[in-house]
Order: C-alpha cells, then structure tokens, then sequence
C-alpha cells in the first residue's frame, strides 16, 4: 500500500500531518474518540545523526504531555546512514537516545504501534519499529537485518551462497514472513480491510510484557530464547 | 572456576584476554556463580545450519557476583567465538538477566565483546537486541545501573553499539571501539573513498575509545588491565539514579550540542581541536595519565544526561 492510501483508511476523517525531508509527524482523530500521534520515516530514508534526533525529539515532546495518547510511528526506512561522519559524531549514541525515548514515553502512558509498510534494516529499525510497543506491518513489507552483500563480507561467505540459504533458511533470510514467524511482527494486517478499525483493535490488544520470545516459540522461529531468558531471570532473582 | 588462567592478574591485557578471564579478574574472588554455564550446553540451534561448529555457552557468560562486597548481576561476551556476536541463545542469556534487574533492582555489570548481530542467525539476533534494549530501559527505569565495559577484540558495534548506547554508564579503553556500521560495512556499501576499512589509525581515532571519552560516548577512560575496569566500576556502581524522561530531555540537548559544535568536522583531530584541545594530533600517542590531563576540562561529558 501507498502511505497516501494507508493515511486514508487510518483516517477516513482526514489527519495532520507534515513531512520533512523523509521523515513526518502530526495526529489524526482514533474511531470513536480520542486521537493518536502520528510519526514517520518515509520514502526508504536512512536515520542518521539527524533524524534520529528529529524523532526523538518530538517522541520526548509527546512523552512529557500529561495524557496518554498513543503514537503510531509509520516505518519505510533504509537502514542506519552508514557514514564516516555519522560514526564519528557517535550514531550508536543518537540511535539508543530514540529508543530509550519510545520504550520511557510508554512507561510514562504513550504507547506506541510500530507500522512497517516498506522496508527497514539494521540499526534503523532497532530504533524505531523494534522499540515500539508492538510492532504491526502491512503485506509487502521487507525488513532485512542485514543487505547480502555486507553479510558476505562481514561472514566472509559467497554471495551465492547465502542466496541458496537465505531461500531455505527463515531465521537468517530477509523478509516480513521471516521476521514475524522469530515474534517481531505481532500481526499483519489486512489492507482490505478498514485500517482505523484493526489499529484500535491492536491498542487494545497490547500488552506491558514484551512477548516477542514467546511469539516467537510459539510460530517456531526461535525455539529456545523464552525459555532461556525464563529460566536466567529466575535464578538472577 | 579459574579466575585468570595461568597469567597473573595484574599483567592480564582486558583486550587479549578471554570472556572468563576478563570476569574473573574483575568480581570478587569465588563469588561469581554462573548461569546456564557450559556444562548445561545450551548450544546455538541454528548455526549447523552452515555448518559452523556450537559452542557449550554460545559465547555469553552471566550470572551473579560481587564487586567490592555489592552483589551485582554480570555478563560477558566472548569476542573469540563468531566476533562475539548476538544469537537467539546469547542474546536471550542477557535479556533474562535485565528481566531479573528490572524485578530485583540489582546492577549490571556487561562485558560488551562483539560485532553486533550474528548474521548467521540474523533474525534471532536483531531481535534478541530489541528485546535487551526493552529489559535494559526498563531496568534502569526503576533504578538499577547497567555499566557497560568495552575494551575487547570485537570493540562493540552494530546493535551492540545501540545496546551500549542505552547503559548508563560506560568504561572504555583506548582499544574500545564503540560504532554501529563498522569499517567493513561502510567500505562494502559505500566505497572505500567513504571509509578505508584498512586504515588502522582511522578506524581507532573515528570509533576507539579516547574519542568517545573527549565528545561524552564514553564516561571514564581506563588503562587496558582488568584492575583499571575494575576500580572504574567501583566508582560507577556508587553512582545512583533512575532513568527517565528528565535524563532523555538532558540527552536530547547534549547530542543536539554535539551536533551544533561539531557538525562541519570531517576527521577526529577536528573535532579535538574544536574541543580546545591544544595538540590535538598527538591524541592517539599519550599514554592514559597523559590523555586524561589533556582531556581535563575539554572533554564533554554525559552525567545525568545518558
């Protein structure tokens, strides 16, 4: 789906929304009552030194209002900007900042949905989809964590090679189907279906426990993490 | 368990050292007990899949210990086994030691060792460090400290640079490279006009651990010996505070700071300069004590603001 399409059946009503440069924030009214936020990152933007900031800004900004308005940060993004002068100015420090912003704007009543309509990697969607309080996405999404050809550098295998696996093999190869059956994706919605309807659906559905570990034993995509990190919080207590 | 090998603590490199070795020279002698250890060889489920050989802690130690008499919660990676990097079980390890901080409000202590997610197992991996991100917040959110430690082979890049990027506060040497894309991701996608992936002086003086100190990345700066890790996370442990929206409106400014003063700098040296440092090209040269008096009263720092 186009954002200009998925904006319309989230808000049949219109919303207010302005973008810059890729990335987009405003509100829009929920079915019923109330209102949500609204932020993006657009277009397949990378979330460099700046953007990162931009978000984080206006999450730390929803955050400190007194209510406990819900935020939905729309994702179609590139992974982070990989730069010399965004590692230089200490990217992993601006990524961390938007993450601990969503995940202490929900602690203090701001859930938030993630909605990965289009691509995301890497850092990137650490930051973002990843730090929301549950992530959703829309047919035809393609989260990766990782491009092939910097995976077979780093892992020093063939190109070919990882192709052959990544076609076989759900837990290192890229795509929506990949990540949802590891627990990432808490559902997918159906684009023919009122959008409005299944993102009230899913505010009321999320939960204060991260369930992704049990989601994702559950689906079969990783059969020991919940139990693993069961069985060391218990006997770290 | 055998606290340092056969090396006697005192010599021990942080940076040439092992996982154990490196968590055996910094807790109390015969505190640690460790959880989920090698003899219970919960192995990767997923790395046979290339044919890659398991091993019995999937490079992740944790457990409990103490450190000057404080009973703390510990984690250390082993940057020997696949460049330290996060799989389902490694990284699960550590989410449940957050999970208890969170619940026991006890520190942590993470020997941070890795490139970042195993890409063998790439899923499992991203989300493993979503998830540590979330317990880490949460932990930290109802006061507990998570001290991360960075001084190993594998530096600390990719998700793991995030993950360092949530403690509240970090310890690094000279020889800790802390950095999301590392120098052979940026060359492989960009061209090695953006990042010469060989230029050793490079990659320590854009990511190692003296230019995190001097722009506030890093909180104390220490000599490459696990006595040195080991008085610095002393003086971290009494530091106290809970994470919340007043720490990240503080952040928020201090990055925007950053940004504004140095945004035009294209090389680290720049940066030093900008910082008021008078020979900023010797940096890389002076040895700690001589580092530290140079970085004294221009380096910017991160208290109450990460």
């Amino acid at each position: 789906m186009k954002p200009a399409e998925i904006l319309r059946s989230l808000f049949p009503g219109g919303c207010d929304l302005t973008a810059d440069g890729g990335l987009m924030a405003g509100h829009g009214p929920l079915p019923g009552a109330g209102r949500i936020h609204v932020l993006g990152v657009a277009e397949g933007t990378s979330l460099g030194v700046e953007e990162a900031l931009w978000l984080a800004r206006r999450v730390l900004e929803i955050g400190q209002a007194r209510d406990a308005t819900p935020i939905l940060l729309m994702v179609d993004s590139g992974s982070q900007r990989m730069s010399r002068r965004d590692e230089l100015l200490g990217l992993n420090e601006y990524l961390a900042h938007l993450a601990k912003a969503l995940i202490i704007a929900e602690l203090a009543g701001h859930r938030s949905v993630g909605l990965l309509y289009g691509h995301s990697a890497a850092g990137a969607f650490i930051a973002t989809g990843l730090a929301s309080s549950a992530l959703v996405a829309l047919p035809g999404a393609t989260p990766t964590v990782m491009d092939l050809p910097s995976m077979a550098r780093v892992t020093k295998l063939s190109i070919d090679f990882l192709r052959e696996k990544a076609a076989t093999t759900p837990i290192f190869a890229p795509g929506l189907d990949n990540l949802a059956q590891a627990g990432a994706v808490l559902e997918i919605w159906d684009p023919d279906k009122p959008l409005d309807l299944q993102l009230t659906s899913c505010l009321g559905r999320l939960s204060a426990v991260d369930e992704r570990d049990r989601l994702g034993q559950e689906r079969g995509g990783r059969p020991k993490a919940a139990a693993i990190a069961a069985r060391v919080a218990k006997s770290s207590l | 368990m055998t606290a340092a090998g056969r090396i006697p603590a005192e010599r021990l490199s942080w940076y040439e050292a092992t996982a154990r070795q490196r968590l055996g020279a910094l807790v109390d002698p015969g505190t640690f007990v460790e959880i989920i250890g090698p003899e219970e060889r919960e192995t990767s489920p997923h790395l046979g899949i290339f044919d890659l050989p398991a091993q019995f802690d999937d490079g992740m130690i944790v457990g409990r210990a103490a450190i000057g008499g404080r009973a703390i919660l510990i984690a250390a990676q082993e940057g020997r086994f696949m460049g330290g990097a996060f799989g389902e079980v490694h990284g699960a390890k550590l989410t449940g030691l957050l999970r208890a901080a969170r619940m026991s409000r006890r520190d942590v202590v993470v020997l941070f060792d890795t490139g970042g997610v195993r890409l063998q197992e790439a899923n499992a991996g991203e989300l493993a460090i979503a998830e540590i991100i979330r317990a880490l917040v949460g932990a930290r959110s109802v006061g507990a400290q998570v001290i991360g430690l960075i001084g190993g082979r594998a530096g600390c890049y990719g998700g793991g640079g995030v993950i360092a990027g949530c403690c509240s506060t970090l310890i690094a040497s000279e020889h800790g490279r802390i950095g999301v894309s590392g120098p052979d991701v940026i060359e492989t996608n960009m061209g090695v006009e953006e990042f010469d992936a060989r230029d050793r002086a490079l990659i320590w003086r854009t990511m190692g651990g003296k230019h995190r100190y001097l722009i506030g990345g890093a909180d104390l700066f220490v000599d490459d010996r696990p006595a040195a890790f080991r008085e610095a996370t002393l003086a971290a442990l009494g530091r106290g505070g809970s994470l919340g929206l007043d720490t990240l409106v503080a952040e928020q400014a201090r990055l925007e700071r950053r940004l504004a003063r140095f945004s035009d700098e294209t090389d680290a040296i720049e940066v030093w300069a900008a910082l008021g440092i008078g020979n900023a090209e010797a940096i890389p040269e002076l040895a700690t004590r001589e580092f530290l008096l140079a970085a004294a009263g221009h380096r910017e720092s991160a208290d109450e603001a990460r």
